[in-house]
């Protein structure tokens, strides 16, 4: 089982359509969910992004950040739907994770138990402390 | 000098909270110690050979004196009463306990400091030039970029988990003594031919194991590009870089495994993307942070109590001679105060040192100090009448040594006798060869010379850049220093060359003796240095004198 974590704390999963890889993408993939792992080029996505309703990015280690270089790219690129974080990202990142243009985390029942709720919790006023955002502001 | 906003403020208190609840949380097993590892790193805290060891930000090297006595209380109540002043401008205390971490950060945030990226794979503390905003060959001041740059990295949610560690250095004069060239980004701020303020922007170079020259990805970036420009690298060095071999995973690595020319390209895509975000608020904050930085008013007075002592002391005289630096005002002076008295660790300062420092900033300093990548301090506003007056306090400091950019005057890295990465010890062999040449007494015969030691491989002592750089080996248990030629960290970067087999602990001391006399036999005239010696003669007689004495049986 799984954990969608958010601004207001965790609940279960919602997204029934599934998930298929970038080489699955050229199929009619209306209602499934396009997974991307830390090395796949976003770049090899333009222009067919439209239409998508869900992206969500792994993480095979909490440490290895490609993945908030890759939300940012797909927001560069225009992507607008749902964008998730998934596997092992833990607490401490969740602000990081949200400035990097995620919406939410999915997380491990066991990641779960080990960092409750309070703990991400505390993490949600990610818009405060922010130096990007006073830096681009308008 | 830069004070903090309260947004700044602000930041900095929450960061200190988070980190408090971390330690908590690492103790309650929320966080495992592999998790922790990167979150304690990300505040400066590493554990070394013996202790945990908190490395403080001092950015860009700037300082003010109640940030210098801030540094001296820590020093005594949560160490061991002194500090080290480290290769990127900062200040490293060795014996802190864990738990008392937090109230250190606490008691940093209270003068406007923090230890936040000065270590873990992320953006460093940004380093520039240590005569900024003094120095009379400076076309522009570099800290106002350097402060911008430090709150563009700071808690950068893309670059938190980088590949490796990625360091930036910033110079505003011509004359490089930021080692730019020795950077993941160096930046060298320039004009174009219209007469605008630009940068030159290098990337890949480092030291380390495998030492590379940066190269220039753009010799012209206009100013108002600077951040997208710096996101669009790192962003592309995010993905690129290699995770699969910590060795292989700083950029100059990925810049020199893929080509310039393709790394250039996936940066100039990235920008394209990334320029548009940046609407110029970026640039309004920096005329903000600019005007902090405002030069002082200069008091115009006579110089005469500078000549009188110059004239009739010969001791101030021989400080004047090798540790002032000329200012860009007049009758002003740059004073480097030397942390390489013979003997002692380089780089060491006791609290006792730092807060006779800060007194001398705020009577005759116009209330700055540096700390520069030599890891020495500069008062970098003195007027020359009040320079008989600071030898004077210095001396009664412990801190009036006159040797600075000589023999003695040597950067060394913590090695073996506190470092758990050392292969090799390399603070006493700089205190020995200082001691040796005490005896000696040709330092100042000898002239401008850089030594730098290095106890590992990663080159935290710049050996690779130094005129005789010395790295110490563990060869089967014993040590064995290697000695290059040759390197050069300023606008003349050069790596050096090895010269051949190592030598043991005992036989370096004497070996770097042979050296520096076959210069003084070498050199055309007095005015010719040891590296332009070098670079006009080459390695064969500086080899000969080495290896073929009568004392070779030493090399092993």
């Amino acid at each position: 089982m799984t954990v969608i974590v958010t601004d207001t704390g965790f609940a279960p999963e919602d997204w029934a359509g599934g998930f298929v890889g970038p080489d699955g993408l050229a199929a009619n993939i209306a209602g499934l969910g396009l997974e991307l792992g830390p090395a796949d080029d976003p770049a090899a996505l333009d222009g067919r992004l439209e239409g998508i309703a869900m992206i969500r990015v792994m993480f095979p280690a909490f440490s290895d950040g490609r993945g908030f270089t890759l939300a940012r790219n797909l927001r560069a690129m225009g992507y607008g739907g749902r964008l998730r974080a998934a596997g092992h990202v833990i607490a401490d990142q969740y602000a990081m994770v949200r400035r990097s243009g995620f919406d939410e985390v999915e997380i491990g029942d066991d990641l779960a138990a080990r960092q409750p709720e309070t703990q991400w919790l505390a993490r949600a006023d990610w818009r405060a402390h922010d130096y990007q955002s006073r830096l681009r502001a308008g | 000098m830069y004070r903090y906003t309260d947004f700044d403020e602000a930041f900095v208190r929450t960061r200190v909270a988070q980190f408090r609840d971390q330690v908590a949380r690492r103790i309650d097993g929320s966080l495992t110690e592999d998790e922790f590892r990167p979150l304690r790193l990300m505040n400066g805290l590493y554990l070394q050979l013996h202790a945990y060891m908190l490395r403080v930000a001092i950015p860009y090297g700037t300082l003010n004196p109640d940030q210098m006595r801030q540094l001296a209380m820590i020093a005594d109540r949560w160490d061991k009463g002194y500090g080290h002043w480290t290769t990127r401008q900062n200040i490293q205390f060795n014996w802190p306990k864990l738990e008392d971490v937090p109230d250190m950060l606490e008691a940093l945030a209270d003068v406007g400091m923090h230890a936040i990226q000065t270590s873990g794979n992320t953006i460093r503390n940004v380093t520039a030039d240590h005569f900024a905003g003094a120095a009379a060959d400076e076309i522009a001041d570099p800290r106002p970029v350097a402060e911008l740059l430090r709150q563009w990295s700071t808690d950068h949610p893309e670059f938190q988990f980088l590949p490796r560690k990625f360091k930036i250095a910033i110079t505003g004069s011509p004359n490089d003594r930021a080692v730019t060239r020795a950077h993941d980004i160096g930046l060298r701020m320039v004009r174009n031919d219209a007469g605008e303020a630009g940068f030159e922007v290098i990337v890949g170079g480092g030291l380390g194991r495998t030492p590379m020259e940066g190269k220039v990805i753009r010799d012209f970036l206009p100013r108002a590009d600077l951040l997208p420009y710096v996101e669009a690298v790192l962003a592309a060095y995010n993905l690129m870089g290699r995770r699969d071999n910590k060795y292989k995973a700083r950029i100059k690595i990925t810049v020199f495994e893929n080509g310039i020319d393709s790394f250039h390209d996936a940066v100039e895509a990235n920008f394209a993307k990334i320029r548009p975000r940046f609407t110029g608020v970026d640039q309004e904050i920096l005329t903000a942070i600019e005007a902090q930085f405002a030069p002082p008013v200069f008091a115009d007075r006579p110089e005469a109590p500078f000549d009188a002592a110059y004239a009739t002391d010969p001791v101030f005289r021989a400080w004047a001679d090798t540790n002032l630096a000329a200012h860009k005002a007049p009758g002003h002076a740059i004073v480097t105060v030397s942390f390489k008295a013979p003997g002692a660790t380089p780089g060491d300062a006791t609290s006792d040192q730092m807060r006779a420092l800060a007194d001398l900033a705020e009577t005759y300093g116009y209330g700055e100090l540096r700390i520069s990548h030599e890891q020495n301090v500069i008062l970098p506003h003195v007027h020359k009448a009040d320079l008989p007056a600071v030898h004077a306090a210095l001396k009664s400091a412990g801190i009036a040594t006159a040797n600075v950019g000589l023999v003695s005057d040597i950067i060394a890295c913590p090695g073996m006798d506190y470092c758990a990465l050392a292969t090799a010890r390399s603070i006493p062999i700089a205190q020995e060869i200082a001691l040796r040449f005490e005896e000696l007494q040709v330092e100042h015969e000898v002239g401008p010379l850089k030594i730098k030691i290095s106890g590992c491989i990663n080159a935290c002592g710049h050996h690779h850049v130094g005129h005789i750089g010395i790295l110490g080996l563990d060869r089967a248990g014993v040590e064995n220093y290697q000695i290059t030629l040759g390197g050069d960290h300023t606008e003349r970067f050069a790596i050096g060359e090895k010269t051949g087999p190592g030598f043991p602990a005992e036989g370096i001391v004497p070996a770097i003796e042979r050296l520096v006399l076959a210069y003084l036999d070498l050199r055309e005239h007095r005015e010719e240095s040891f590296i332009e010696t070098f670079r006009r003669l080459g390695m064969a007689p500086f080899k000969a004198a080495l290896y073929d004495s009568e004392d070779r049986a030493d090399a092993a």
